[in-house]
């Protein structure tokens, strides 16, 4: 095992015994199921919104050539620049190029899970630029120095209790148990970034193709603040993110709010199509689209595992997972957390290392139920794991497997197999609950049910004799 | 009709009651049963465990024992899952096959296929149902079991108010990571617990081991029943 999937086992483990965290959360997302079913209500027909977005994602990303050139002239048209990066590397360097080459000293960021992907604000605070997060969520884990706990809720773990903590220490300021108040804390901190700023960052939910011009949802405003107030403006995308047409987000904002926040609509829905054009009051004066491969075109040339790159980026899969809800969103140590994340980091960093992922999953399939957009991740968490065995798995697992398949081709042996296991369940007491009980794994915190005296086929035998 | 019987392992081996209540209740609709004695697993553990090939062999095995019959019918979701959903990909085999949509899940087979409800049942007690997640999401059978056990006597159903969330089972999961699989099965029980059931009704025997082997370690007074048995009542 690698030492990833041990780190990974040893902290899903150690999460299940927090109490505190998984009724946290579980409280959270019950509320989160009760909103989002109200909103999906308001669709005409949920699942055939779900069809729909399925074949227009369909549509474009099998056609991502064609809608990528669309937008690229469109939006360059405008005085864009557009900046194709094939890995994470490229688009860090040319990010900080940017920056360098306009003597940027600080930067807001709005929330891009492209920049988690890159590691994009470490790049440039290693070139000594500073990184702020405005996106209230992320701003906290920022102060807090660690990873989002989810793709749309970042800070979902924590308290206000453990936030107001968390100000007190970083901002200075006064204690206080109201979320109004918090949120005013980090808004007072965050106006006097915004004005200082010389460069915004921010992703993009969609990319039009037809109008040349991004789509960036926030709740907070803070998408909008970052990207034209600063004199440049940044938006790193990956180039899946693309749809054809405006009208397609007639369906795709509401869908993203309703599965992503149990909205019916994000508060603040921005379109940029480049940067200030003549006699327009205000915007960015530069404004550059760097588009991310990273590994997307390899999902891509993928038929089996293409449909992956329909993802919406909602999280509405993370929400409904049994696994995530249980062992929260930090023990998977990835960019996206949850079921799209253990379909996806295999991908992005390599199977062999990251294949216990795959595993880590009962294929209760209620992920593939909720994702808006019909990706069916439970059957790629089954892909992937034949993929790993196929590439490279350990002799004994196939051992087991090829002597539990001559077992079941022999019925003599099977009942031979099944004789012994009654016979040895005698002195199972001896050793139940011991570290030398062959079934500890299971009987650490349930209990076995006794083998039959007589099985299925012994009574029917007898039955028929 | 001539049925042939299906029995996934852990029927045969922990539960061959609910095997023996499936025969019962076919035979009675007046059908023909046979147990293929041949038969041995769907192949459905190795194939999650992704090692295919291995897979194939016994779901080839499969097909050759069951192919002669007019309908397959197992108690279990998951195996009919694995043969219906996910035989087309391993064997290359058209998802409308003649075999495929020969095989079929109990409670679908008698709603669905033989158009029955009551089966003429009784049982006096307060039961909610679990919703295994292969029978729910890979075969969509959700109201049959349920209208099912509508149609029992004295019976006072109640719905389990959880979501329908997976119990933890998940094969081999439950083995590699036994504790979250212990933990999902935890709220699991605590919902089951919360309807104030006498029993816990379930279509897999995966399920129903590992919501019971968690109701007998906390000595819960819940009993976990598959629905054959439920509805077959006593021999
Ligand atoms: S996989 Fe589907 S449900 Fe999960 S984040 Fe992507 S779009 Fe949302």
């Amino acid at each position: 095992m690698s030492t990833v999937a041990q780190v990974f086992k040893e902290t899903a483990r150690r999460m299940t015994h927090d109490l505190r965290h998984r009724s946290w959360i579980q409280n959270a997302l019950g509320k989160y199921y009760v909103g989002r079913d109200e909103k999906k209500a308001r669709f005409q027909n949920w699942q055939e919104a779900r069809q729909a977005a399925a074949e227009i994602k369909w549509d474009a990303v099998n056609h991502l050539d064609k809608y990528l050139e669309q937008f690229v002239s469109k939006i360059e048209a405008r005085g864009t620049k557009v900046f194709w990066a094939s890995t994470g590397q490229q688009a860090c360097d040319y990010i900080v190029g940017v920056a360098k080459k306009h003597r940027v000293r600080s930067i807001v960021k709005s929330k891009a899970m492209t920049g988690e992907e890159i590691h994009l604000a470490q790049a440039l605070e290693k070139s000594g630029v500073e990184v702020v997060e405005t996106d209230l969520g992320e701003y906290i884990v920022q102060l807090r120095e660690e990873a989002p706990y989810h793709i749309v809720f970042p800070a979902m773990h924590l308290t206000r209790h453990e936030i107001s903590d968390l100000f007190n220490k970083k901002l200075g300021s006064a204690p206080t148990d109201s979320p109004e108040e918090l949120t005013m804390i980090a808004r007072r901190t965050l106006r006097k970034k915004y004005c200082a700023a010389d460069m915004g960052i921010s992703g993009a939910n969609f990319a039009i193709a037809e109008t040349g011009m991004i789509s960036l949802t926030t709740n907070e405003g803070n998408g909008r603040l970052s990207t034209s107030l600063p004199r440049i403006h940044v938006a790193l995308i990956g180039i899946e993110k693309v749809l054809p047409t405006l009208d397609d987000l007639a369906l795709f904002l509401p869908m993203l709010a309703t599965a992503g926040a149990a909205q019916a609509v994000s508060c603040y829905n921005t379109f940029i199509a480049g940067p200030r054009q003549e006699r327009e009051p205000d915007g960015p004066d530069e404004f550059h689209v760097v588009l991310l491969d990273n590994g997307r075109t390899r999902l891509l040339a993928d038929a089996e595992q293409r449909d992956t790159l329909h993802c919406i980026r909602c999280g509405g899969c993370l929400n409904v997972c049994p696994i995530y809800k249980n062992i929260g969103g930090h023990s998977y140590a990835t960019t996206y957390m949850g079921p799209i994340g253990s379909v996806l980091t295999p991908h992005m960093r390599g199977l062999t290392e990251w294949k216990h992922l795959s595993f880590a999953s009962s294929l209760c399939g209620a992920c593939t139920e909720a994702c808006p957009v019909k990706i069916d991740l439970h059957h790629h968490l089954l892909q992937n794991r034949r993929n790993a065995i196929r590439c490279k798995s350990p002799w004994w697992e196939k051992l087991i497997f090829q002597g539990f398949v001559t077992l079941m081709n022999h019925p003599l042996l099977y009942r031979l197999g099944v004789k012994l296991g009654w016979f040895g369940q005698k002195f199972h007491g001896l050793v139940k609950g011991t570290k030398l009980d062959p079934v500890y794994a299971w009987t650490q915190s349930r209990e076995l049910p006794p083998l039959a005296r007589n099985s299925f086929k012994d009574y029917w035998r007898r039955k028929q004799s | 009709m001539q049925i042939g019987l299906f029995i996934p392992c852990l029927v045969d081996q922990f539960f061959p009651q609910a095997g023996l209540a499936v025969a019962r209740i076919l035979k009675r609709l007046g059908h023909s049963v046979e147990y293929p004695a041949e038969q041995t697993c769907c192949g459905q553990p190795a194939f999650n465990a992704g090692v295919r090939s291995e897979a194939a062999a016994l779901a080839k095995r499969f097909i050759q024992v069951f192919d002669r019959f007019e309908a397959v019918v197992a108690p279990s979701g998951s195996c009919v899952a694995m043969v219906r959903n996910f035989y087309p990909e391993l064997l290359d085999l058209a998802p409308h096959s003649s075999f495929i949509t020969r095989v079929f899940e109990f409670s679908e087979f008698l709603v669905d296929r033989l158009n029955v409800t009551d089966l003429g049942a009784t049982f006096n007690e307060r039961v909610t149902y679990h919703d295994s997640c292969h029978l729910l999401r890979e075969l969509r059978v959700r109201e049959q079991p349920r209208q099912l056990l509508r149609a029992v006597k004295g019976l006072d159903f109640v719905e389990l108010n959880d979501g329908p969330t997976c119990c933890g089972f998940g094969g081999v999961f439950s083995v590699k990571f036994p504790e979250v699989s212990t933990v999902m099965g935890e709220d699991k029980v605590a919902a089951i617990e919360r309807t104030g059931a006498r029993y816990v009704v379930a279509s897999d025997c995966g399920c129903l081991m590992h919501i019971g082997g968690l109701l007998t370690r906390r000595d819960s007074k819940v009993r976990p029943i598959h629905l054959a048995e439920l509805l077959g009542g006593a021999p």
